[in-house]
């Protein structure tokens, strides 16, 4: 049991690693402001859900799962808002140019 | 080397790096973001030290208050950062320079000189935790032990906040703080304002009530309490009060004022000032909590807003 | 299990670094402005790896804060700050 949490844990958590990875090299290599903010919100978001999942089975009650699980809605939400409002804060700078 | 040092080498590497990118950077506006990141990875830190209350306090602070006031402050100061560009001179630099220096090399002299084995009270704090019966050590110190400095620190809360209203003008005395906020009451700032304070409360909340036996507290609680009535406020939905209301002075009065009940009830019950009688120490020190709580959350709102600027009528 | 985590802190780190490097080097304040975001992100995955590992519970408690406050620094920048008199009109012109 223990030993199919952790290739649980394992799996997800090198899976989260790896859209973080993906978050970066897209900062990294994107041109614009739009692209970039596109990487960061979209990737990390994913990185962080399958961190959290991975971490639910190490979760030491129902209680600590939940708050995991709260922390993730909680980032999907910030993201999801502040990429609006950067990308539009963004798009007037450019028109007024 | 073992992995955990490896990590701790990157952890001190990147904040170092965002320190001394903070200072080197020319832009007030650069700078200020770089502080606010900073100041989110000293949380890590504080993790990896085993210090979770100092953690929560840096995150509640500088994720949420701290960033609104820096921010501002450099929005503030660019508009006459372009008008008035004067660069200092070669000598107030080497100045800067070496009193930088001095600064340093004392700070690393204080740190090289510390005795081997710090003198602490931490064993007694634990052997003394019943009288409490609370079990977050941080807590029983701030509440109990050393209740003194954490009452007069409420008061400097209370001075703070008279400090910002008496740069008020005559006519906007007693009024309410700040500029009045619009946003599209369809867009996406109103919409994140109406559902993150009901979650935000709860989260206070339970940060402040877990305090007792956990990391958290009334001042971590207060402060997310404050982001999230400024997040109200910044969205339109909720205007500052106006300072002259009742209530509110109330409030900004009822922690230190109930704090310093309570204390003066000691001296004249018990046996010293705030000395709270061994079967009533919980209800006090959590009444008194409570109090405090709605102050903090009141005050750092407060600061926040500003000094008046639009008079009630 | 504790090193594979570790490493996995370590490296989300160093991602978090190299992105922190990127945003910061500009070209505008709104590419800096994305800092705290990804510090949001990549910052509470290392906060919370690092509370499994050094088995500090409350770690949770101090990630929650942060993605309770992780719009904060972001609404400060569209906004121009609290004390401005939006006078530019940024974070009125929401679109219709």
């Amino acid at each position: 049991m223990s030993l199919a949490r952790d290739m649980m844990t394992i799996a997800a958590v090198s899976a989260g690693a790896f859209f973080f990875l993906a978050g970066t090299v897209g900062l990294l290599r994107f041109p614009d402001t739009l692209t970039r903010l596109h990487a960061l919100t979209k990737a990390d978001n994913l990185g962080l859900g399958l961190v959290v999942l991975g971490l639910l089975p190490q979760a030491g009650s129902l209680r600590d799962g939940f708050k995991l699980i709260g922390i993730w809605l909680l980032t999907l939400l910030a993201g999801a808002t502040v990429s609006q409002l950067i990308a539009r804060t963004a798009r007037e700078g450019e028109t007024a140019k | 080397m073992s992995i955990a040092t490896v990590f701790e080498v990157v952890l001190a590497t990147v904040v170092l790096g965002f320190g001394f990118w903070t200072t080197a950077v020319r832009k007030t506006y650069s700078a200020a973001v770089g502080f606010v990141a900073y100041g989110l990875l000293v949380a890590l830190i504080w993790v990896r030290l085993d210090a979770v209350d100092v953690a929560l306090t840096e995150a509640a602070i500088s994720g949420g208050l701290g960033g609104v006031l820096l921010l501002g402050a450099a929005a503030r100061l660019r508009d006459s950062e372009t008008t008035a560009a004067e660069a200092p001179g070669n000598l107030t630099r080497a100045c800067a320079a070496v009193l930088s220096v001095l600064i340093a090399a004392a700070l690393a002299g204080a740190v090289w000189l510390l005795p081997e084995h710090a003198p602490t009270l931490a064993p007694r704090i634990v052997a003394n935790a019943w009288a409490t019966s609370l079990a977050n050590p941080v807590t029983n110190v701030l509440m109990a032990f050393r209740a003194m400095d954490t009452m007069l620190e409420k008061v400097v809360l209370l001075l703070a906040i008279i400090g910002v209203w008496s740069l008020a003008p005559d006519t906007a005395w007693g009024g309410r703080p700040g500029p009045c906020h619009r946003a599209d009451p369809n867009g996406v700032l109103a919409f994140l304002a109406r559902l993150l304070p009901p979650v935000g409360i709860v989260v206070g909340i339970y940060v402040f009530w877990t305090g007792a036996d956990h990391p958290g507290g009334a001042f971590q609680g207060g402060a997310i309490l404050a982001s999230m009535w400024l997040l109200a406020i910044m969205a339109g939905l909720a205007d500052t009060p106006a300072t002259s209301r009742r209530w509110l002075r109330c409030i900004l009065i009822a922690g230190p004022g109930l704090f310093l009940a309570v204390g003066l009830g000691g001296l004249w019950f018990g046996s010293a000032f705030l000395a709270y009688p061994a079967a009533y120490a919980k209800p006090l020190i959590l009444g008194i909590e409570v109090a405090m709580i709605l102050t903090i959350a009141a005050t750092l709102g407060l600061l926040l807003a500003g000094a008046p600027e639009r008079s009630v009528k | 299990m504790t090193e594979f985590l570790t490493a996995a802190v370590g490296f989300i780190l160093a991602m978090l670094a190299l992105g922190l490097v990127s945003i910061l080097r500009g070209p505008g304040d709104t590419d800096r402005m994305m800092a705290a975001q990804l510090i949001g992100t990549a910052g509470i995955a290392a906060l919370l790896l690092l509370g499994t590992v050094t088995g500090v519970p409350a770690a949770v408690d101090v990630a929650l804060t942060l993605a309770l406050l992780a719009t904060f620094a972001s609404i400060a920048f569209v906004k121009k700050g609290l004390s401005s008199l939006d006078t530019d009109g940024a974070g009125i012109t929401e679109d219709k």
